[in-house]
């Protein structure tokens, strides 16, 4: 238990001190996780053998992010996109794999390993870069939506891959394992298709990723619906966990890609009203995952080889680089992306990633590269990774601005789009509040934490989504950062005034609209940091007592006018009152002095509204007033 | 320097349509020692708050109602306010003088061509004969009242190029109003305010 905590410890450590100095040096986070990994392992050896442990346990970050890339691309999307996922991210995979395959080949290579090797090194880290893009905010990007199809080629090109691997296996190597394994004892992974024949494979695959599909479309729903209405939020958390790694583990058992069954599942999902819920409760894991990767990553470089063929494996790593950002290169000539968008996506992906790791254990398992081999490509991959923030920074630093510069002398106008509105809380209040944007096209966001309200709204075609809208991964999600205005209308006070502190702190130039329940209640959301508060009951109330003045025979246009002065003088008196509710800070609100302020402003209002019969010419009888009497008389 | 205090009361029910009186609007926003209003935005419910509106009136010397004429008229919103705030006691009657010798004037747009406002056109009377109630009200408050300002066949002004010179007199007219530069009586004897800027004497 000791271990536990002190290994757990180390790497928290490790990341908690490398993270934000990387970040504050303009490197992002993979690389402070990478260094963090580098120090703890190789430089001062706190951390050793169980990195590769570790290791295996780390890349369900992967899984966890494929989930969001899938829960962020509704089919619809994945439809629209079909032409680059096949044709560039096809196109990138093969020729990469081609050209590398012939380079090896050209080194005296059997074209067994070359293959291996091309394959190996086709891949990009799927992490390293969407996690860079969301960083850099450069998610929506062209570059970075054509990066992103081609990643998604290669995530899902992993599995033909790894079943691919073994054929290729060298008749030398795999004798010399077999007469090892006949000693030892062989670790049989669990497997439900172990010995199947290839048309009940094919069906048990089929009917897999049928469940997946299916369950995810019709039974996730009641089952959210169901353990969200227990109220409980960390059984939402775990049942999202659950999802996830339920998945991943029925593909591991059929033997897919656990990270290709969760992006699906996150695909099926991600029309669900329960969407950014999900988002928000899987991504600290997922973030977490990731970097724990990462550092293992950097743990796991052998610094004695790569300091006895230093020469050899940076020749090796650039190679690598200049040979895939050339492909990339060519690929966003053919497919026409121009300008900063094609050096984006050049730059950003010619590095090898996560599955190169991956794919190298298992040739490694079936026999077809050497070990010493082996190692080498293993430090070639890692190393550059490593140098990916080095290219984004390239990007960032010199190709960037200078196709801002262009794009600035070209256009002077945009047309600035109709922001975007989030309303917190959809019962009767909301309701309306959302009706009315709606009716003037407005987008609106809405976030409600019970289902029926939910389920309610997206019946009749509003956005709705399932979420407590006080967490701030769930507003991130909705966009709170894009957004104009934000709604404040949920259902409990205390949740309101907070999550007015939170909006106003995190975003202060976001106008925030609040309803209260009472006076005091507008105070401590005005306190609070609130643009705009209407207390709920006012303005029925006064309509209520509109029609109790015409129930008593007052003229319609009389009492409207009575109402105007009533609004005046509160909107006059609610300043003072506020400012003495607020000079009593401690606790106790309602001091003496604003009973005072308080009883002086009803008795303005009955001043106002001509109650006061002391012969004073008040408020309300000033407008259209007749001149006087005789007044004819006195004017020339 | 500033001699006068300039207060544009601009009155447009529907902005989101205008053409000419919104720039107009927007220009007199821009220029030093003019205060725009825009009434429809300030009262939306006509809540128009008397105690205010009279305190503004007393900060300047020179009053502007800048509206599209409706109905031979003003928009509601501008009757309104002459209704609520021009009080007996304070604009007219018994020791009233708390608008005297200020300079009044209409700004306004108008539908029909200039032919048409004419004793022998369709429309029968000229702008000013038109505008008469409001010429009587500044008398009464002891304002003195210049020709208006117009831009007549407004709705295809700004297909026919006509609008940016409008903006431009418009301009011209509230900066000469600003310095003092007005030949008060000159401009109270022309038909329209336009021919008074475009005359010799008007051209500052």
């Amino acid at each position: 238990m000791t271990d536990i905590f002190l290994q757990a410890f180390i790497y928290l450590a490790a990341a908690v001190i490398a993270v934000p100095i990387a970040t504050k040096l303009g490197l992002g986070s993979v690389l402070g996780y990478l260094f963090a990994g580098v120090i703890i392992g190789p430089v001062i050896g706190l951390v050793g053998e169980e990195t590769t442990a570790i290791q295996h346990f780390a890349e369900f970050g992967v899984v966890m992010m494929l989930f969001l890339v899938g829960l962020e691309l509704d089919p619809n999307k994945l439809w629209a996109m079909r032409n680059r996922l096949l044709g560039l991210g096809g196109l990138q995979v093969g020729v990469t794999t081609a050209v590398v395959m012939a380079l090896a080949m050209l080194f005296e290579q059997p074209w067994t390993i070359a293959l291996t090797i091309g394959l190996i090194f086709s891949l990009a880290s799927t992490a390293i870069v969407l996690q860079t893009f969301n960083e850099k905010g450069l998610g929506k990007t062209e570059g970075a939506q054509n990066a992103f199809s081609v990643l998604l080629f290669q995530d899902i090109a992993v599995i033909p891959m790894l079943a691919f691997i073994p054929l290729l296996a060298l008749p030398e190597l795999q004798a010399q394992a077999s007469t090892l394994a006949a000693a030892a004892d062989h670790h049989e992974q669990l497997s439900l298709v172990a010995g199947l024949p290839g048309w009940a494979y094919g069906l048990v695959i089929t009917l897999s990723i049928a469940a997946v599909a299916v369950g995810g479309h019709f039974l996730s729903r009641p089952l959210f619906r169901f353990v969200a209405n227990s109220g409980h939020r960390e059984i939402f958390t775990a049942t999202a966990l659950m999802l996830v790694i339920g998945i991943a583990a029925l593909m591991s058992l059929v033997g897919l890609s656990p990270a290709l069954g969760t992006f699906l599942a996150g695909v099926v999902l991600a029309n669900s009203e329960f969407r950014h819920e999900l988002e928000s409760n899987i991504d600290p894991f997922k973030g977490l995952l990731l970097g724990l990767f990462f550092i293992t990553v950097g743990a796991g470089i052998n610094f004695a080889i790569l300091f006895d063929e230093f020469l050899l494996i940076s020749a090796l790593t650039l190679a690598v680089i200049a040979v895939k950002a050339a492909v990339l290169y060519l690929l966003a000539l053919i497919f026409r992306v121009k300008g900063s968008a094609r050096w984006l996506l050049t730059l950003s992906l010619a590095q090898a990633g996560e599955f190169g790791f991956v794919l190298l254990g298992f040739s490694l398992q079936s026999h077809v590269l050497p070990a010493e081999m082996a190692q080498k490509l293993l430090l070639v991959v890692a190393l550059s990774m490593f140098l990916t923030p080095g290219l984004f920074i390239l990007f960032d630093k010199v190709i960037q601005p200078r196709f801002a510069k262009q794009a600035n002398d070209r256009e002077q106008d945009t047309v600035d789009e109709t922001g975007t509105v989030i309303i917190a809380g959809i019962g009767r209040v909301g309701q309306i509040i959302n009706r009315t944007l709606m009716a003037n096209g407005v987008k609106t966001v809405v976030l409600d934490y019970q289902t029926n309200q939910v389920d309610a709204m997206r019946k009749i075609g509003t956005k709705a989504y399932f979420g407590d809208a006080r967490r701030p991964e769930l507003l991130h999600t909705a966009g709170i950062e894009h957004a104009a205005a934000f709604v404040v209308a949920i259902d409990s006070r205390e949740c309101s005034v907070e999550l007015v502190k939170y909006v106003h702190h995190c975003y202060p130039d976001i106008k925030i609209i609040a309803r209260a329940f009472d006076r005091g209640h507008g105070y401590l959301l005005r306190q609070a940091g609130a643009d705009a508060i209407e207390p709920e009951t006012y303005h029925s109330a006064l309509e209520l007592g509109v029609h109790a003045m015409k129930a008593l025979g007052h003229h319609p246009f009389f009492v409207e006018q009575q109402k105007a002065a009533y609004k005046n003088v509160e909107e006059q008196q609610s300043d003072l009152l506020y400012q003495a509710w607020i000079d009593d800070s401690d606790g106790e609100r309602f001091d003496n002095n604003y009973i005072k302020l308080f009883l002086q402003m009803e008795e303005h209002l009955a001043d106002a509204m001509g109650k006061d019969k002391r012969g004073v010419h008040s408020l309300s009888e000033r407008e259209w007033t007749p001149p006087p009497k005789g007044y004819v008389d006195k004017i020339k | 320097m500033q001699k006068n205090k300039v207060l544009v009361l601009y009155a447009h029910p529907s902005q989101h349509r205008s053409e000419v009186n919104q720039p107009l609007f927007q220009a007199a926003c821009q220029i030093d020692g003019v205060t725009a209003v825009d009434l429809y935005g300030k009262y939306p419910t006509f809540n128009i708050n008397i105690v205010k509106e009279q305190q503004q009136l007393l900060d300047h010397n020179v009053i502007i109602f800048l509206f599209p004429l409706f109905w031979y008229s003003t928009p509601a919103i501008l009757k309104e306010w002459q209704d609520l705030v021009l009080e007996y006691g304070f604009a007219y009657g018994e020791g009233a003088d708390a608008l005297t010798d200020k300079v009044f004037l209409c700004a306004l747009s108008a539908g029909g061509k200039e032919e048409a406002y004419q004793s022998n056109g369709y429309l029968h009377f000229p702008i000013k004969e038109l505008l008469r109630p409001l010429e009587q009200m500044a008398a009464t408050s002891g304002m003195k009242c210049l020709a208006p300002f117009v831009l007549f066949g407004s709705r295809t002004a700004v297909e026919e190029n006509r609008l940016q010179k409008h903006i431009s007199q418009w301009q011209q007219l509230l900066n000469a109003l600003v310095q003092g530069n007005i030949d008060i009586p000159a401009a109270q004897q022309v038909d329209k305010l336009n021919d008074y800027l475009d005359s010799p004497g008007g051209n500052l």
